[in-house]
């Protein structure tokens, strides 16, 4: 299995200022060439960790020299905490995300900038990515990935922020799953069946684990003997 | 059975939508990451984008926002001094 990883802990940045609100950086290494990287790009979604992903779409998309310029339009359900519930309209619980993209083809770079749209006010998510080669192996895609956190709502907004990147985080660790997931679809077809069944094996041994687990607790619960 | 494949934002789209993406998806390996950059899915994606269109402006989704760009302008989050790499 591939293993990603997230930079150490020291490399990966993380600032907050009264101005730009949260701000992360880390870096992704795939190991799997740029052109696999692109070509997966495209068929991200669905994979097991995108059930968040509702639909997904290409609003516009043109080349320009050896640039291939797109916009992709994303809903996604949006779930809300229990305290954020005052700030978020239970109306507003899909999120629309509007992804910009530039695939170089000569620079062998892609950039994608993502935000939301929509209730900026209560918590805005800007995230930038840069795919490149691997500048110390050049079978290996490196991807730098940048995200700003801001929320203005008055007295809330730096609890807000830290809910956002703290989401953020989990949500990037997803994503590279699902990438990951898709490469191993793609490229290593005979692989990725194994892997599939190994993983839907575990996911049953973990679910009879927890019944079993549970079905104790409950046991235990009702044994237990009343004060008199 | 894990779904293959994206719905779109409108339904009635997901047939253009499917259609569409088999031929970029062949298009984008097979010439442009190859340096040929003619778009000759470019038919098959303007009628796809009409449907998109139509499904956005019924679903009330905030058009002047999807068609706003941020990426390459100054309007991208600048990384903070110390940050870089």
């Amino acid at each position: 299995m591939k293993v990603t990883n997230w930079k150490a802990a020291d490399s990966s940045k993380e600032k907050s200022t009264a101005t730009m609100g949260k701000f992360y950086g880390g870096a992704v290494t795939y190991k799997w060439n740029w052109d696999q990287v692109a070509q997966a790009f495209w068929q991200r979604y669905p994979n097991p960790y995108s059930k968040h992903v509702l639909t997904e779409d290409i609003l516009s998309r043109h080349v320009e020299g050896n640039r291939l310029y797109t916009r992709r339009l994303m809903i996604k359900t949006n779930p809300v905490p229990k305290w954020g519930e005052r700030f978020i309209p239970s109306s507003a619980r899909n999120m629309c995300i509007l992804e910009e993209s530039v695939v170089d083809a000569s620079s062998r770079t892609i950039t994608t900038y993502t935000r939301n749209i929509a209730m900026q006010n209560v918590m805005n998510v800007e995230e930038k990515c840069v795919y490149r080669v691997n500048p110390e192996n050049n079978r290996w895609t490196v991807c730098e990935k940048y995200a700003w956190v801001t929320s203005s709502v008055f007295g809330f907004g730096s609890a807000i922020q830290a809910y956002g990147i703290d989401r953020f985080r989990k949500n990037a660790t997803k994503a590279t799953r699902g990438y990951e997931f898709v490469l191993e679809r793609l490229f290593m077809p005979v692989l990725h069946q194994q892997l599939s069944s190994r993983d839907k094996l575990k996911d049953k041994a973990i679910k009879v684990a927890q019944a079993a687990k549970d079905k104790a607790k409950d046991s235990i619960s009702t044994a237990r003997p009343q004060p008199s | 059975m894990l779904p293959t494949e994206m719905n779109s934002v409108g339904d009635e789209c997901l047939e253009l939508k499917k259609a569409y993406e088999e031929c970029f998806n062949k298009w984008f390996s097979e010439k442009f990451l190859k340096g040929q950059t003619e778009d000759t899915c470019a038919p098959m994606f303007r009628v796809y984008q009409d449907c998109v269109k139509k499904a956005v402006k019924e679903r009330k989704l905030d058009l002047w926002e999807l068609e706003k760009s941020v990426l390459g302008t100054e309007k991208e989050k600048k990384v903070p001094d110390g940050s870089e790499k």
